[in-house]
């Protein structure tokens, strides 16, 4: 067996839930509701193991590094990490629906990076040699993760009260949307998930630095990447101080979820695909 | 009152107010953008030519100080803004939650228990202090023993779990200031400089960011050694590192193998591997035969010198390829006949010892050894405010966390009597996740309900 048969698993697996959590909203059965989170956990488990079989390949390549050394590791470590929070907050408050609405982010992810990115295992540069990679990486995608599951809640939200406040009578909605948690819950859930996102960012930023100044001297430099890193922080912490003190709760506190995430994706992604671009426009 | 003081009341009011917060950092998030999109540091040259700018879009950008925007007024103006704000929300709010920790209000009035939205009231039998007992060792069991006070013939009971979460915030916001005043300290009194060393040579100073003063050290640092390794196939560097030695008076003090990511520190300054490159001249040793006489030598020397070899003749290194053609090491020379004029140049290669015969020429050169010279690339930093940094960076965790995840609850419980029995009144509340709290009071009601009242 090698890791990229277990990543095909943990792929397929994605998707299995992905859809069987559809089915279940359809459907309204809690069997499925429980087949579709057995899935999400073959599937994790697949993902554990595919990528501490990479991490041993690597070894016996000879690369003493994680597997976190490319955007390819990156991707299926951040849809592992989707998974570790999705199914934490499973545990804790067993609302299956959400399934729906988070598991797209963590397929989406597997097929891209299946699909579209590098999958060969590389050595790293002397610059990025240092278990402070690690710890980095592994703190900011748990943030990522969290706040992944708070946007994806945050849709569900704005979902539901659009209709609710359609229909001008008091009963109670049926259908799909009648499977979602309520809207209270589903603006606690959010506000949640960002409660455990933010500090795994704080960390993540505060070890990135500790890493630039132990390898190169300077803790902060203005970079792209740590800017919108910065930004991402500076969003949220805008959501918790607007909600603990102005109560901003509902709607606004969704789409500053999903402006928030846009930040984080944007954080991860856009900076190295999109800005590299425009600083390179003008490069022989 | 007069206008100035209710001036100065709404200048306090605008810095304490939490919509500033938001607002700034809102507007941080938004600004700090530009700084992602324009490329910061350049010289008008870059901009204009690699960026295709124009000139009006320079002067604009120019003076709205895009091009390092991080360090520009407006930039830090709001920084400090954010600072101001910081400080006054504190001092305006602590006293103030201080009191709540230390003083806590022992003693409930009835219009304190109708705004708990956790409560319970029972009505009971047997004396005021038989059912103060029972309620106090149920909340000890359940809770946590409970301060009781006796007030105009009733009990007051008061129970706390975890105060000092009310103090997270706090060091949360105390910990961002840290992180600005260990940022102040660092470039006031730190700065980043760069050195080359040549193997086999010694610096003592550093050249600081603008290249033109040198910074001195008083002490010495040698590099004695640099290796560059590469990864098999490609050019791709796998660790390049320097062996360092500091002396002191002539004295070795410390002596250290540094590479990308472990950098060596002394007295404050830390060196890190930043860069090399090639230095000097490489030293050459090479086999010389004269086909004639059949007579070898071995000669070592530096480029462009003239070795002398048999004859009376001499030879000159010219050049040093690491690579040439592929057929890896060689060197350029020339010979001297003995009448000052150079021969015509030809090639040498270090892993083909017997090709030269093929030249023909009247005498046979193989190339043994070639030693390129490096000189490695330090960048050097001073930050005395770094450790203030991390210890900020540590309260910031520890804090919000506290913040987030900790929850300062308070329970009041009131036994009095009443015309008939006894009546205990409870009430409780969290400062945060309320509704865990109340999952919890449901079940200490229940607990009340059955300790208290005979079935
Ligand atoms: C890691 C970052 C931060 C965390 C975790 C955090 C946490 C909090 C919390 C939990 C509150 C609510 C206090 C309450 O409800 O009793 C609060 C209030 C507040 N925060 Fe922050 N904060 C952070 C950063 C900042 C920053 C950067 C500012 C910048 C100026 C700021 C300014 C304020 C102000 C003015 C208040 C209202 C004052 C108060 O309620 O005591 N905070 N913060």
């Amino acid at each position: 067996m090698s890791s990229s048969l277990l990543f095909n698993v943990t792929t397929i697996a994605y998707f299995a839930a992905m859809v069987t959590f559809l089915l279940y909203l359809v459907s309204k059965s809690d069997k499925i509701a429980l087949g579709a989170t057995v899935i999400c956990w073959v599937g994790f488990l697949a993902n554990t193991a595919a990528i501490g079989m990479r991490w041993q390949e690597a070894y016996a390549m000879g690369f003493e590094q994680a597997p976190l050394s490319n955007l390819y590791e990156s991707v299926v470590f951040f849809a592992w990490s989707i998974l570790l929070i999705y199914l934490l907050f499973d545990l804790k408050y067993k609302q299956r629906a959400i399934g729906a609405f988070v598991m797209p982010f963590a397929f989406f992810g597997m097929i891209w990076a299946q699909w579209d990115l590098d999958a060969t295992i590389q050595p790293l540069v002397p610059a990025l040699q240092s278990n402070w990679l690690t710890y980095h990486v592994i703190t900011c995608f748990l943030g990522y993760a969290a706040f992944a599951v708070a946007c994806g809640v945050s849709i569900m939200y704005l979902i539901k009260v659009g209709k609710e406040e359609k229909s001008a009578d008091e009963s109670p909605i049926g259908g799909i949307l009648g499977m979602f948690p309520s809207v209270k819950v589903l603006d606690d859930l959010n506000y949640k998930a960002i409660m455990v996102g933010f500090p795994m960012l704080s960390l993540g930023i505060i070890t990135g630095a500790a890493w630039a100044n132990y390898a190169w001297g300077t803790y902060w430099s203005w970079d792209p990447k740590e800017t919108w890193s910065l930004i991402v922080w500076f969003i949220y912490a805008a959501f918790l101080h607007a909600r603990f003190t102005r109560g901003w709760v509902g709607r606004r506190a969704a789409w500053l979820s999903i402006l928030g995430f846009a930040a984080t994706i944007f954080c991860y992604l856009g900076v190295n695909l999109v800005l590299s671009g425009l600083h390179s426009y003008g490069g022989a | 009152m007069s206008k100035q003081t209710s001036f100065v009341d709404r200048l306090w009011d605008f810095f304490c107010s939490v919509k500033l917060t938001i607002v700034i950092l809102i507007l941080l998030a938004t600004t700090s953008i530009i700084g992602t999109v324009i490329q910061q540091n350049l010289s008008q040259q870059e901009y204009m030519q690699k960026l295709g700018m124009s000139e009006k879009t320079y002067n604009l950008f120019h003076s709205l100080q895009f091009f390092d925007m991080y360090h520009s007024y407006w930039f830090l103006a709001l920084m400090g803004l954010f600072a101001v704000n910081l400080i006054c929300c504190s001092i305006k709010r602590f006293p103030r939650v201080w009191k709540i920790v230390r003083e806590p209000v022992l003693v409930a009035d009835d219009g304190m228990y109708r705004t708990f939205s956790n409560r319970a009231e029972v009505v009971t039998t047997g004396s005021l202090e038989s059912v103060r007992d029972k309620v106090s060792k149920l909340l000890t069991d359940k809770f946590t023993a409970p301060v009781v006070t006796e007030q105009d013939g009733h009990f007051h009971l008061f129970a706390q779990k975890a105060p000092y979460a009310r103090f997270g915030v706090y060091v949360t916001h105390l910990s961002i200031l840290i992180i600005f005043v260990g940022a102040m300290i660092g470039n006031i009194w730190g700065y980043k400089a760069f050195v080359n060393i040549v193997e086999g040579t010694f610096v003592d100073a550093v050249w600081g960011r603008n290249g033109q003063t040198p910074i001195p050290l008083g002490y010495e640092i040698y590099c004695e050694n640099f290796e560059v390794t590469f990864y098999e196939g490609g050019g791709r560097p796998k660790d390049y590192t320097s062996e360092l030695v500091v002396k002191e008076n002539g004295k070795e003090v410390l002596r250290k193998t540094i590479e990308v990511n472990d950098p060596l520190q002394y007295k404050g300054l830390t060196f890190y591997q930043a860069s090399y490159g090639q230095s000097g001249t490489p030293t050459y040793r090479f086999r010389v035969q004269e086909r004639a006489s059949g007579e070898t030598v071995e000669v070592v020397g530096q480029q462009g010198k003239h070795l002398a070899i048999p004859g009376g003749a001499s030879l000159i290194p010219l050049g040093y390829a690491s690579n040439h053609m592929d057929f890896g090491p060689a060197a350029q020379v020339s010979i001297d006949a003995g009448d000052h004029a150079h021969g015509n140049p030809f090639v040498v290669l270090q892993k083909f010892p017997e090709f030269d015969d093929r030249r023909g020429g009247d005498y046979i050169v193989s190339l043994l050894e070639a030693e390129q010279g490096y000189y490695t690339g330090l960048s050097v930093t001073k930050d005395p405010g770094v450790w203030v940094v991390w210890i900020g960076c540590f309260l910031l965790v520890a804090g919000s966390m506290i913040a987030f995840f900790m929850s300062h609850r308070r329970i009041w419980v009131v036994i009095q009597p009443l015309e008939e029995g006894v009546g205990v009144k409870c009430g409780a509340i969290a400062h945060r996740n309320q509704p865990a709290f109340t999952l919890f009071f449901d079940e200490l009601k229940k607990d009340l309900n059955d300790t208290l009242v005979e079935k």
